[in-house]
């Protein structure tokens, strides 16, 4: 019996190892020839750093074409205006959006990546924030759209690795029922009690880091130190009026986060789908403008490489840039698009005021933060 | 008895009959096999993962890591979450399963109520927590009628704190749980044992301490150990409830993993991953123990 | 027979007063669903939600991806079960009969699915998935495989307690002794004696499977919750009416469910 039993202690350990390998090991490429690919163009659009590349623009859309789909992945409808933007784009080229994971992260797009690698249903293209597409490069393939010459040169990478697309501030979106905001000191008083909600935590998401670090601004800090940030949310709880609810559409309809601090893009649409319904107000802290730029970048295994250069194509196109405008977000060719004539001048008198020079914090500042955060964000607000 | 088609295994184990212990084995073959790719395959990769750093080489790093002050709180918050929950829901569901069971076998009762607790028992989410919050938020209906009744919750977030509010929104889902695992156990005490215990004079009491009460306990104890360990792995409710500082365990594996600020924590996700197996592995053996006292008596 | 009657109005008033507190908390948060999808902009209350939901051909047009991950969510739910049972029943009454010694490592593997939450079951089950595809294609339906394992701690328990309160070795070793087949035993003996278990677990998998969320999107597969989900991103109300609108129907399958095979217990029971 003993025997019989280290036996079979040994061949479950075999069979272990065997299925770990196996696993680390991923199945024979098949998808090389399901992405409505004959060899040729395919093969083009896969390497392609450019339309020319390709064979020009309407080479470019008649391989998309052929390919028949774009998955995009993390792009509510809400969020920038992106649910205008891909029906646009299905209606202008025929192409299928499959859009997954609505509500992922940045990090969880690029899982996805590579928990799908291979498989039809991967991301062809990314939307992320700047610190997970630095420091995940070696994923993209390089790409110079047609317009990708008026992107300012900090905002991009010469090789056209990745590129910023659009950008916003941090604001405070209250219901006007409440009393007025003109400042962030304002939401600690007592009717605020019960009513603030941050976007996400901190130390995980992009916009809730963004938030203390305005937090942190307005109470008179600066980007290198945003332990003010910290101090007012810490006394934000400690007055009863910090709410740790996730806000969502939902929230904010049902009253129950009446108080959202969030990118203006992000408020500014919520305004607008609630008309009727809630009146949401947007603001921009005076002298706290932070800024914060999210980066387009195409996924280099992407199973569908012309529909994803045909999109960034079409992005960074005046009609895209100015459908991202009208959800309330800065296209990063605004500068250029304003010189020229070619911005939706109504959207763009629309954007929430801001005063007050923008901070964007580096990535040295960043890394600071995110360090002093990691220590100190669960102790103050716990 | 000499019955000569009474199958060999009866008689001793060990001899290698054609049905002998390898015989037997070959009949658990397929569960192991499809557990062996779907089941411990995966946890595999995540207990290896725990041990590779961001480059896949080996180190200890990730589970240093976890010997952090915020990690070793959200652990304790989620073994007392899971343990209170687990207690509540026993008790609670326990007394439902009992209601139940001595409705009609084949009434509207029972089919509804299963039926209602099937459906609850898998309920969670960002749903669940939003309509907590309608009901007992701080605009919740319940809330505000508890107002004009002039019973004040006193306006505070206690919704939001992992040892209180989410105490109640989780005993939502153990609650049903435990009836729908706790019933087949209720229905098989016959109504034969309750009759002969009342005839050689025993109370209600005596017939639940000395009868019903020690049959169905294996069964209880077996729930109670899901119950703890439905609640310990539990996420998206407590990510949309209290999706600021991670009180608990899975929040802080979630921000491991896809957090979007602290870059590269996935395999410290994967560690802490391992540690909830080795605590519902200490757990587990906590219950092997008791579950062995508990039935000593039955024999089995 | 006063003594069996007292107890049968104690326990009758146990059962209403039981049913009644806990039926009251289970049914609150439902309320407060309901109550914000009939809110009226202007205050008061109106069925527009409602009224957009029900109709169907508006639903099939303007949100398609209900269809598809409605009946994506259809088919995952009959293949677990069957895959869930086929596996489980089995292999527990084997175990009980013949491997009593394996008890614990089958008890400790059907509880290992909910140790690990499903966001690095995910992690794990990525490279396996990759052959999974490779073998059977990209459908959602082959999630089962994935589902099943969801499935198995909440079945192994109520399946457990279903094989606890029958003495399944005089059972079999009578069966067989009278000259029936191992599966004979199981079809004709074991099962139609657990069959309360069975439902429940039947039940449990069903109900699971309809509400996964988690594994469904991060494999970007499509399934009733993921397009629940991308639904409520559009419009905060309808999402509210969907999920309410799922569990409703869940509620019905399941009570349809009750309906299999009960008839001859009600009668059994009458006699005992």
């Amino acid at each position: 019996m003993n025997r019989s039993s280290h036996r079979r202690v040994g061949a479950a350990a075999v069979v272990a190892a065997t299925l770990v390998g196996i696993a680390a090991c991923s199945p024979p490429s098949k998808t090389a020839g399901d992405s409505g690919a004959s060899g040729g163009t395919a093969d083009k659009a896969g390497t392609a750093t450019s339309a020319a590349d390709v064979g020009g623009m309407d080479a470019l859309v008649a391989a998309a074409k052929k390919e028949g789909t774009l998955n995009v992945i993390a792009l509510p409808p809400d969020w920038a205006n992106y649910g205008e933007v891909i029906k646009a784009f299905q209606a202008k080229y025929g192409l299928k959006v499959d859009s997954a994971q609505p509500d992922a992260s940045s990090a969880d797009e690029i899982t996805a990546a590579k928990n799908l690698k291979g498989q039809s249903k991967a991301p062809d293209v990314f939307d992320l924030s700047s610190a997970v597409a630095t420091a995940n490069t070696s994923m993209f393939a390089p790409y110079k759209s047609a317009k990708f010459g008026e992107v300012p040169a900090n905002l991009k990478d010469p090789n056209g690795t990745w590129v910023n697309d659009y950008g916003g501030f941090m604001s405070i979106g209250y219901d006007a029922k409440l009393p007025a905001v003109t400042t962030v000191s304002d939401l600690l008083k007592p009717q605020f009690k019960g009513k603030v909600a941050l976007n996400g935590d901190p130390t995980k998401a992009g916009a809730g880091f963004s938030g203390v670090v305005m937090a942190a601004i307005a109470q008179g800090g600066s980007p290198d130190d945003i332990s003010k940030g910290v101090d007012f949310f810490s006394q934000l709880k400690a007055a009863g009026n910090f709410l740790p609810v996730d806000p969502t559409p939902a929230t904010i309809e049902s009253g129950q986060t009446p108080v959202v601090i969030d990118w203006d893009y992000l408020n500014v649409a919520q305004g607008a789908k609630l008309k009727g319904k809630v009146d949401w107000k947007t603001v921009v802290p005076p002298n706290a403008a932070v800024g914060g730029y999210y980066v387009q970048a195409i996924n280099k295994d992407a199973p569908h490489p012309a529909a994803a250069r045909l999109w960034q194509e079409f992005l960074y196109s005046d009609e895209g840039q100015n459908l991202w405008l009208k959800g309330g977000a800065r296209p990063v060719r605004e500068e250029a698009m304003v010189k020229a004539g070619t911005i939706d001048k109504a959207a763009h008198d629309a954007l929430p005021t801001t005063e007050g020079a923008p901070v964007v914090l580096t990535q040295a500042q960043t890394d600071k933060a995110a360090e002093y955060l990691k220590v100190n964000w669960a102790k103050a607000i716990g | 008895m000499a019955d000569p088609t009474l199958p060999a295994t009866a008689a001793a184990p060990g001899r290698s009959t054609s049905r002998g212990p390898t015989g037997a084995l070959l009949g658990v073959l397929p569960f192991f096999g499809y557990t062996a790719i779907f089941l411990v395959t995966p946890t595999l990769v995540v207990v290896v993962g725990a041990f590779l750093d961001g480059s896949n080489q080996p180190t200890l790093g990730n589970i240093s890591a976890l010997t952090q002050p915020q990690v070793v709180s959200a652990f304790v918050n989620s073994v007392i979450l899971s343990a209170v929950t687990a207690v509540l829901g026993a008790v609670f569901g326990g007394l439902l399963s009992y209601a139940v069971a001595t409705g009609r076998p084949g009434g509207l009762l029972r089919r509804v109520m299963t039926a209602v607790c099937g459906v609850l028992a898998q309920f969670g989410g960002v749903t669940l927590a939003f309509a907590f919050v309608a009901t007992v938020g701080l605009q919740g209906f319940v809330t505000i009628w508890l107002q004009k009744v002039g019973i004040d919750m006193d306006g505070s977030t206690w919704l939001f704190e992992p040892t209180r509010g989410l105490v109640l929104v989780y005993t939502y889902f153990q609650i049903p749980l435990m009836l729908i695992v706790f019933l087949p156990a209720v229905d098989g005490l016959r109504s034969q044992w309750r009759e002969a215990a009342e005839t050689l004079g025993g109370s209600t009491w005596d017939y639940w301490r000395h009868v019903a009460g020690p049959i169905l306990a294996p069964s209880f104890i077996g729930a109670l150990l899901l119950l703890f360990t439905n609640a310990f792995s539990a996420y998206a409710t407590a990510a949309a409830l209290v999706s600021q500082g991670s009180p608990i365990i899975p929040l802080q594996i979630g921000g491991a993993l896809s957090s979007e600020v602290l870059l590269g924590q996935e395999n410290v996700g994967k560690a802490m991953a391992l540690g909830m197996v080795v605590i519902v592995a200490v757990v587990m053996t906590l219950y092997a123990v008791l579950e062995r006292r508990t039935t000593r008596w039955l024999g089995r | 027979m006063s003594l069996q009657a007292s107890r049968r109005r104690r326990q009758t008033l146990f059962r209403h007063v039981v049913v009644g507190v806990i039926g009251l908390f289970f049914a609150l948060p439902m309320v407060a669903m309901l109550e914000f999808t009939t809110r009226a902009p202007g205050g008061g209350r109106s069925l527009d939600t409602w009224a957009t939901l029900l109709d169907v051909g508006a639903v099939e047009r303007d949100y398609p991806e209900l269809m598809t991950g409605l009946i994506a969510s259809a088919g995952l739910a009959v293949l677990t079960v069957a895959i869930m049972l086929l596996l489980l029943v089995p292999t527990m009454t084997w175990v009980r009969l013949r491997l009593p010694g394996l008890r614990r490592t089958v008890e400790f593997i059907c509880l290992l699915p909910l140790t690990i939450p499903a966001i690095v079951l995910v992690v794990g089950l990525a490279p396996v998935y990759a052959w999974v595809t490779y073998f059977f294609g990209e459908s959602s339906v082959w999630l089962c495989f994935a589902y099943v394992v969801l499935v198995l701690p909440y079945a192994y328990r109520a399946l457990d307690a279903g094989l606890s309160a029958i003495d399944v070795r005089t059972l079999a070793e009578a069966a067989r002794s009278l000259g029936a087949s191992w599966f004979t035993v199981m079809w004709r003996v074991i099962l139609p004696n657990i069959r309360t278990a069975v439902l429940l677990s039947a039940f449990l998998s069903v109900a699971l499977v309809l509400g996964e969320f988690t594994i469904a999107s991060l494999l970007n597969r499509d399934n009733l919750q993921v397009a629940i989900n991308l639904l409520g991103k559009r419009d905060a109300s309808i999402s509210i009416a969907v999920s309410f609108a799922a569990l409703l129907v869940a509620f019905l399958v399941l009570f349809a469910m009750s309906f299999v095979g009960n008839g001859r217990r009600a009668r059994r029971s009458k006699e005992s």
